[in-house]
């Protein structure tokens, strides 16, 4: 095994295993905390694709601003044990059937695909994901959906103050 | 001997390509691999050889010297809330000036231009934000 592949594994089991976790905790900070792992995980991964810009955006974006914003999220709640509602046994049988049915969905559709069989991924190749090339698409053939992400932003930002701001 | 050759092997690959592979990684990966042992066996040390003496007052929280009462889940105010959203939408900004950043020379004046109406917009809602007071603390 190279030691790309062994990467590979070793990011897998880690990406997979903490989002395992995730859900499994029953400390909601807990699950945050390993939400961060998994982040830096598929960052990992985003590295071995040569998808450079994209790992750090994750790890700037979600694994620091994001995380904080659920956080806090977690914090607005009262998340008192003696309030947790209590979930019936119906529907956990109803969210694993939901949730199977569309991991079969999803995985059908991967294995059948034209575009992806007897294909692996692009592991060390390709050059688009670089920052150089990156910012040179995006600041020539996409300068207008750049601009217009601003006033998207804007809107955002516009919308919490009013939301968040009383008078 | 063997960490100095692939790290300087590391180098000349990136020298020789310019494109930058994830084999350049694998010093940051040496670096994030170092911070994480260091934080991990100074915690660990400190924990195993410092001297414990577990009393029912030591392991009282300590709260400033001020009788402890209810418990930490308290909801909290909106404004933290507030803060957050502000900080990840500027946040994202500074993103897009890492590409920017790198192509700076090649994409001269007219990349300017763009980087300069997308910033003016984000001054625009900044000085929003300042005049509506969101960034005040004190109600």
């Amino acid at each position: 095994m190279s030691i790309t592949e062994i990467l590979f594994w070793f990011l897998s089991v880690l990406t997979l295993v903490s989002a395992i976790m995730v859900l499994i905790s029953k400390n909601p900070v807990h699950s945050v905390l390993w939400l961060i792992a998994t982040f830096f995980a598929i960052s990992g991964h985003y590295i071995l694709l040569n998808a450079q810009f994209l790992a750090i955006v994750n790890l700037i974006v979600y694994a620091g601003a994001i995380m904080v914003l659920f956080l806090f999220v977690i914090m607005l709640m009262n998340l008192d044990v003696a309030i947790e509602p209590k979930r019936s046994m119906w529907m956990k049988f109803a969210g694993v059937i939901s949730g199977g049915l569309l991991l079969a969905v999803l995985l059908s559709v991967v294995r059948t695909s034209v575009d992806l069989t007897n294909k692996t991924a692009q592991l060390n190749t390709g050059d688009i994901g670089l920052i150089k090339n990156l910012g040179h698409t995006l600041f020539t053939q996409y300068a207008v959906p750049f601009e217009v992400s601003s006033i998207l932003f804007l809107s955002a930002m516009v919308g919490a103050v009013v939301i968040g701001k009383k008078n | 001997m063997q960490l100095i050759n692939a790290l300087l092997q590391a180098n000349t690959t990136a020298v020789a390509t310019a494109t930058g592979t994830a084999a350049d990684y694998f010093p940051i990966g040496i670096q994030l691999l170092f911070a994480i042992g260091f934080v991990a066996v100074m915690i660990g040390g400190s924990h195993l050889l410092g001297p414990k003496r577990r009393t029912a007052d030591k392991l009282e929280n300590f709260t400033s010297g001020i009788e402890s009462h209810g418990t930490a889940r308290q909801p909290m105010a909106i404004k933290y809330f507030l803060v957050a959203i502000l900080f990840v939408l500027f946040d994202v900004e500074v993103i897009f000036f890492y590409p920017y950043a790198v192509n700076f020379r090649d994409l001269g004046w007219q990349g300017f231009g763009e980087v300069l109406l997308f910033v003016s917009f984000f001054l625009i809602g900044f000085i929003y934000i300042i005049k509506k007071g969101a960034l005040i603390w004190e109600d």
